[in-house]
C-alpha cells in the first residue's frame, strides 16, 4: 500500500468516525463544544506529559480525553449558575484552560517539542510514517488502526443506544420521566466525542476535527428529517469529502487537511443552496409563496367584508387598495391579477368584487 | 515590585495597546453577550486566515495594513455567511459558526501551503499573524488601534438607540421600522473590527476570550446596558494592563495567555461576589429566607 492510499484511508475513516457523534452534537445544539474540546485537550496532554515525562506514552491520550470530558463538565457547571448564557460559558472555559496550557508549555517545557502550530494545522501527511509493529512485523500505520477502532466503537455505541440517544436528544424531560438517565447518557456521548477528538486530532489536526464532526452532519441535516438517514448521509458525505479533498490536495500539492476542510465547506454550500428539503432556493420560493398566499387572503377578506357596506366604492377600488394595506402597489396589483386569473375576484370599473368561488375559498378560513 | 518597568518604552506601548484592546473588546463583547453571539468572535478570528493569505499573495509583502484589510474582509464575509445560513435554513447559530469557520480556516491552510511554495522569504512567520505576538507590537500598530477604537466608539454612540433595541428585542425593532438585519450587520462588522485589532496581539483563541470575559464579568454587576459597557471596557483595560505587567516582570511568560487568565479571574470574582446576582449573595439570601420561614413556622 502506498503512503497516499494509506493517507486516503485514514482521512476517510476519520471523517466517518467523527460524523457519528457529530450528528448528535448539532441536534443538541452543542456544535461549539467540539471547538472547545479541541483546544482544551492540549492542557490534558501537557499535564499528563508532566506526570509521565514521555511524549509517546499512551497516557497522554487518556489525559487528553479526560480533559475533554472535564471541559464539558466545567462548562455545564458554569452554565447551571444561570449567570452567563450557554455560549458564553463555552467561551469562558476553553480560553482559560488553553491559556494555562500555553503558559505551562512556554514556562516549563519550552525545550520539549510540543509544536502548537502543528496541533492546529495537523499533519496527516506524516501519519503513515508512524507504524504499528506486531511481534516485530510492520502491519501498517498506527493512525489507521486507532481511528478504525474509534469508528467501530462509535458505531457500536450508536447501534446499542440508538433508542436512548434519540429520546434524550429530542425530548430530555420525557427521557427522564421514562426512567432513562439523560445525564449519564449525555456524559457517555461526551466521552465518545472526547475520545474521537483526541484520536482523530493526533492524525489530522484540530480544525479538521471540527470540519469532520460538524459540517457533514450539518449537510445531512439539510437533506433529511430522519435521524437514521441523517447519520447514514453524514458518514457517506464525510467519506466522499475526504476522498475528493485528498485527491485535489495531491494534485495541487497543498495541505491535505486544509483541502479536505475546504471541499467539505464547498459541498455544504452546494447542498445549502440546492437542497430540495431545506435549501436556499426552496426556502426563498416557499417564503414568496407564503407572502403571496397571505396577501391573497387579506385582499379577499377585505373586499368581502366591505362589499355589503356603504364605503365599498372607496374601500374596494383596486387603485387605492395598496394604501389600505400599506403595501407595495406593484405587489398588490400582481396579487389582484393572480386572484382574477383564478376567478376569485371580479373587477368592474376598477372596483373589486369577490366571486362565489372566492367566497367558498375564504369560508374555509373563517 | 520593580516599578522601573513602566519606563520601558516597549512595555509602555504593549500595555497601552492591550488597554485599548480591552476597551474595544469590552464594548463590542457586551453587545455580543446580550445577543447571545459570544462565540461569533471565535469563529470570525479563525476565518481571517484566508483573507490574510490572499492579501499576502496579492501584495507579496507583509504589510500590516494590507493583511488587516484582508483579514477584516474575510471575517466580515464569514459572519455574513453565518447569518445567511441561520436565516435561510433550519441550521442553528452554533452549528453555522462551526461550519463556516472550519471551512474558512481549511481554505486558509490551503493558501498557506501554496504560499510556502512561492519561495518568497517574506512569508516566514505569516502564521504568527493569527497566533498572535504581543512582543512584536509597534508604535505604528498602536496608532491604528487608537483609530479603530475611535471608530467603534463613534459608531456605537451614533447608533446607540438602534443597537440597543435590536440587541434586546429584534422583532419589536422590525415592527417600528428599525431593520434588525441592517443594525445586526453593523454590530457584527464592529465585532469583526474588534477581533482584527486584537488578533495580531493576543492571537485567535485568546481574542475570543477578550470579547467574552470582560462582558460576562460586567453583566454580573449591573442590569443596565450603558453601565455594563463602561464596566466591561474598564475590566478589559485592567486585564490588558495587569496581564502585560505580570508577563513582562516574569521570564518566559507570553502576554496573551496571561491577559486572558487575568480576565478569567475577574469573571470568577464577579460570579461569586457581585451583589444581587452573585453566587455568594444568592446563598445568603436563600439562607435568610429559610430562617424567616422557620420563624413563621415556630
Amino acid at each position: 500500500m502506498s503512503a497516499h492510499v494509506q493517507i486516503q484511508i485514514i482521512a476517510i475513516l476519520a471523517a466517518m468516525a467523527c460524523a457519528i457523534p457529530g450528528v448528535f452534537l448539532i441536534l443538541r445544539k452543542m456544535a461549539m463544544i467540539c471547538d472547545s474540546i479541541t483546544h482544551t485537550i492540549l492542557l490534558g496532554i501537557v499535564i499528563s506529559f508532566f506526570i509521565v515525562q514521555d511524549l509517546s506514552s499512551p497516557l497522554l491520550v487518556i489525559g487528553a480525553a479526560l480533559m475533554g470530558v472535564l471541559t464539558v463538565y466545567l462548562t455545564e457547571l458554569l452554565n447551571q449558575t444561570n449567570l452567563v448564557s450557554e455560549d458564553s460559558a463555552i467561551g469562558l472555559i476553553f480560553p482559560a484552560l488553553f491559556s494555562i496550557a500555553i503558559i505551562m508549555i512556554s514556562k516549563f517545557a519550552s525545550s520539549v517539542h510540543l509544536c502548537i502550530d502543528s496541533v492546529f494545522l495537523g499533519e496527516i501527511e506524516f501519519a503513515p510514517f508512524d507504524r504499528l509493529l506486531l511481534n516485530g512485523t510492520d502491519i501498517g500505520p498506527k493512525a489507521m488502526y486507532l481511528i478504525g477502532a474509534i469508528f467501530i466503537i462509535n458505531l457500536i455505541f450508536v447501534l446499542l443506544f440508538y433508542k436512548e440517544l434519540k429520546l434524550v436528544t429530542f425530548d430530555k424531560s420525557e427521557a427522564f420521566i421514562l426512567g432513562f438517565a439523560p445525564v449519564a447518557l449525555h456524559y457517555a456521548l461526551m466521552t465518545i466525542v472526547s475520545i474521537t477528538t483526541v484520536g482523530v486530532f493526533q492524525a489530522v489536526g484540530s480544525i479538521l476535527v471540527i470540519s469532520f464532526m460538524i459540517v457533514p452532519p450539518a449537510t445531512a441535516y439539510l437533506l433529511t428529517n430522519n435521524l437514521k438517514r441523517m447519520i447514514f448521509y453524514a458518514i457517506l458525505i464525510g467519506a466522499i469529502n475526504s476522498a475528493i479533498g485528498h485527491y485535489l490536495a495531491i494534485r495541487w500539492d497543498v495541505s491535505i487537511a486544509g483541502m479536505i476542510a475546504t471541499v467539505t465547506g464547498i459541498v455544504f454550500t452546494i447542498v445549502f443552496i440546492l437542497s430540495p428539503n431545506d435549501g436556499v432556493i426552496t426556502n426563498i420560493r416557499r417564503r414568496k409563496k407564503q407572502r403571496l398566499d397571505f396577501a391573497k387572503l387579506s385582499i379577499l377578506f377585505h373586499v368581502n367584508r366591505h362589499m355589503a357596506k356603504d364605503d365599498f366604492v372607496e374601500e374596494c377600488n383596486i387603485n387605492t387598495l395598496n394604501e389600505h394595506f400599506r403595501m407595495n402597489k406593484k405587489f398588490i396589483n400582481d396579487t389582484i391579477t393572480e386572484l382574477e386569473k383564478e376567478s376569485m375576484l371580479e373587477i368592474k370599473n376598477s372596483i373589486a368584487y369577490v366571486t362565489d368561488k372566492g367566497r367558498d375559498f375564504i369560508e374555509a378560513y373563517d | 515590585m520593580d516599578l522601573s518597568i513602566f519606563k520601558d518604552y516597549t512595555i509602555q506601548i504593549v500595555a497601552i495597546g492591550s488597554a485599548i484592546l480591552g476597551v474595544i473588546s469590552g464594548i463590542m463583547g457586551s453587545f455580543a453577550f446580550i445577543r447571545k453571539q459570544s462565540l461569533l468572535g471565535d469563529a470570525v478570528s479563525h476565518s481571517a486566515l484566508p483573507g490574510i493569505c490572499i492579501a499576502f499573495i496579492l501584495t507579496q509583502i507583509k504589510a500590516t495594513e494590507a493583511l488587516l484589510l484582508g483579514a477584516t474582509l474575510s471575517g466580515f464575509l464569514a459572519s455574513y455567511f453565518i447569518f445567511s445560513i441561520v436565516r435561510y435554513s433550519k441550521i442553528k447559530f452554533d452549528t453555522a459558526l462551526a461550519v463556516v469557520f472550519s471551512s474558512f480556516f481549511g481554505l486558509g491552510v490551503v493558501f498557506l501551503t501554496y504560499i510556502q511554495k512561492l519561495a518568497n522569504s517574506n512569508q516566514a512567520g505569516l502564521d504568527k499573524f493569527i497566533f498572535g505576538q504581543a512582543s512584536t507590537f509597534l508604535a505604528r500598530d498602536l496608532k491604528m488601534m487608537v483609530a479603530m477604537c475611535i471608530i467603534t466608539i463613534v459608531l456605537v454612540g451614533l447608533f446607540w438607540k438602534e443597537m440597543k433595541i435590536v440587541s434586546f428585542d429584534s422583532e419589536f425593532s422590525d415592527t417600528i421600522g428599525i431593520s434588525s438585519q441592517k443594525v445586526g450587520m453593523l454590530i457584527s462588522f464592529l465585532i469583526v473590527l474588534a477581533v482584527m485589532v486584537g488578533i495580531q496581539m493576543v492571537g485567535v483563541v485568546l481574542m475570543s476570550a477578550m470579547l467574552i470575559a470582560p462582558a460576562s464579568a460586567a453583566r454580573q454587576w449591573t442590569n443596565q446596558l450603558s453601565k455594563m459597557i463602561v464596566l466591561s471596557s474598564i475590566f478589559g483595560a485592567i486585564s490588558g494592563v495587569v496581564g502585560t505587567v505580570i508577563s513582562s516582570t516574569t521570564s518566559k511568560l507570553a502576554t496573551g495567555p496571561v491577559i486572558v487568565l487575568v480576565a478569567s479571574v475577574i469573571v470568577l470574582i464577579s460570579l461569586i461576589f457581585a451583589p444581587k446576582r452573585g453566587l455568594l449573595w444568592r446563598k445568603l439570601k436563600f439562607r435568610n429566607k429559610n430562617k424567616e420561614e422557620y420563624k413563621v413556622i415556630e
